[in-house]
């Protein structure tokens, strides 16, 4: 069996964000990176669909700088087989139809039975990525999955509806799967497989030679939302602020009265 | 302007949020029409076209039928916008959508200023102004960005449409949420735990604050994904949705999936060492502080009163 999953780098969602020269995207200094969340998941669910089947080869692959290489190593190091690295300077520049078009462009005559993404990207948020290499391929997709079962080239998920709502939903591979948080335990990679990923294949694609459609759209501007204020912020002494908020509490709500 | 409207079946009704498109296409001054996977009991009140496919024949989750009757109406109808919630379903259905029609698909649209449309980035703690260069343009919306379009009134004229299209997957029915266990939608104090706790260890502390306040506790999603708690507790759009007289986030950064959950709460205190998390910006109170500084002193203190 044939496995792809794709990886996102993003930042620390903590992090102190500052705006780029340009004021369309973040500014790529002095943040902390690790993987994109969801696609976590999607890592995880892949290996476990590899150990299960036995014969299986687990591609990851990543857009962007050299930096991305570190999320990629580490989904080496939980039991993907091979990285595809797509080498762009200004991956983060791209819309959503752009990306997935990259990755279906790779995958197109690969032959994947199975491809799983993250559900979204925790920085740009689209949601799109997934659904669209799957369209793409022309390949059944579902999207937001929780519970991943596979028997026999029959895939049975649980998708995440609204409220706690799940739907049961079916398809045969080949298929993708876009991954939602919660869908099992991403493991953390041990030494010994830190070690070992260091000697699996990198391959190096340049982006220009998978890239073959235009922007569909552009971010014109990025900035930080105005604070809509109102709200009294506490800073200081942990005594003097349980004091002001018990007084505040006692005088602006029924609580404690 | 014209928009195509795309209502939202689940579990056998039409949602409310199907309101919320009325309410965006009004604000834009767009004509529009709807287009729904329904059932004759629950239709829309909307006053205009609604292009109806019978939900027991195509089912709630068929995306390659749904996609292919949307296609077919909006190549009758050329909408310039395709609006979807931003919902489980309007994330499915809508790429399709934008790839077959070629268009930018613009997802989380929370406002449109001047043309441009307005969609969160970061976890909320940016914002990016957003152009389509394509004559169509999907959107997904928000969940509350627009609001409802006043009381709905009003009954929609129907045209039904039909499709061949084969499935290419199976659903087989829904699973319901998890019974029993807390009822926070009717808790009138909610103490609720975040990523920022650190650890399984700490949702003691932030139970006993609750127990303080003679209330429950909640949290959101990273700690019921970890399982730290159990899912009940969850507090968001896949949890529950609260409306208490006090909500009390701690180390809750303000994921908009949380913000919709809570944001009816009365009097919100978050407690948070980021003074520029998005929780801030629907806090009464900010506390900047280690909660697990601040949490026990507070409790202490409530328990001498």
């Amino acid at each position: 069996m044939k496995i792809l999953v794709c990886v996102k780098q993003v930042p620390d969602m903590e992090s102190k964000f500052k705006l780029n020269t340009e004021g369309k995207w973040y500014d790529n200094t002095d943040l902390a990176w690790r993987m994109n969340e969801y696609d976590e998941y999607a890592v995880e669910q892949a290996v476990q669909l590899k150990e299960q089947v036995g014969e299986a080869d687990v591609t990851v692959l990543s857009i962007g700088s050299d930096r991305v290489k570190e999320p990629m190593k580490k989904a080496l190091a939980m039991g993907c087989d091979r990285g595809v690295h797509v080498v762009d300077e200004a991956s983060f520049a791209k819309d959503p139809f752009e990306i997935a078009s990259i990755i279906a462009t790779f995958a197109k005559d690969k032959g994947f039975d199975m491809i799983f993404t993250g559900m979204q990207s925790q920085d740009r948020g689209s949601a799109q990525v997934g659904v669209l290499v799957a369209e793409m391929l022309g390949l059944a997709s579902i999207s937001t999955i929780v519970e991943f079962a596979y028997d026999n080239g029959q895939v049975t998920v649980r998708r995440e509806l609204e409220g706690g709502l799940k739907a049961i939903v079916k398809a045969k591979t080949p298929a993708l799967m876009t991954c939602q948080l919660g869908l099992n335990k991403p493991r953390y990679p041990t030494l010994p497989n830190i070690m070992k990923a260091k000697k699996k294949e990198m391959l190096t694609l340049e982006v220009a030679t998978l890239l073959q459609v235009d922007a569909v759209q552009e971010t014109t501007r990025m900035y930080f939302p105005e604070k809509k204020g109102g709200g009294i912020v506490l800073e200081g002494d942990v005594g003097n602020m349980v004091n002001e908020i018990i007084t505040i509490l006692k005088d602006k709500t029924g609580v404690l009265a | 302007m014209k928009a195509l409207l795309v209502g939202e079946y689940r579990d056998g009704k039409l949602l409310g949020s199907t309101y919320e498109l009325v309410a965006f296409a009004e604000k834009l001054g767009a004509d529009s029409a709807m287009f729904l996977v329904g059932s004759e009991s629950d239709l829309p009140q909307y006053n205009g076209t609604l292009y109806f496919a019978d939900i027991s024949k195509y089912s709630e989750f068929n995306p390659t039928a749904h996609k292919q009757l949307l296609l077919d109406v909006i190549a009758k109808e050329q909408p310039e916008m395709i609006v979807f919630s931003h919902s489980s379903y309007g994330w499915d259905l809508a790429p399709r959508v934008a790839l077959a029609l070629q268009a930018a698909q613009v997802s989380e649209v929370i406002d449109v200023v001047d043309g441009n449309l307005v969609v969160p980035t970061c976890n909320s703690k940016l914002r990016r102004d957003v152009k389509s260069k394509t004559t169509q343009t999907v959107v997904t919306l928000q969940g509350g960005a627009f609001g409802l379009s006043g009381e709905p009134s009003g009954s929609p004229t129907l045209v039904k449409v039909e499709t061949d299209a084969a499935a290419q997957v199976e659903f087989a029915g829904y699973e319901a949420v998890e019974k029993g266990g807390v009822d926070l939608s009717k808790a009138e104090i909610i103490v609720s735990a975040g990523r920022g706790i650190g650890k399984p260890d700490n949702i003691e502390m932030i139970a006993n604050l609750a127990q303080a306040l003679g209330g429950e506790y909640g949290a959101s999603r990273p700690v019921v994904d970890a399982e730290w708690t159990e899912h009940n507790r969850q507090v968001g759009t896949t949890g529950q949705t609260v409306s208490p007289k006090l909500y009390i986030a701690c180390g809750i950064s303000g994921a908009i999936q949380h913000l919709v959950g809570m944001k009816k709460s009365e009097f919100v205190v978050a407690i948070n060492t980021d003074k520029d998390a998005p929780i801030g910006e629907v806090a009464d109170i900010l506390a900047v502080a280690d909660l697990k500084e601040l949490v026990p002193a507070l409790t202490e203190k409530i328990n001498s009163l």
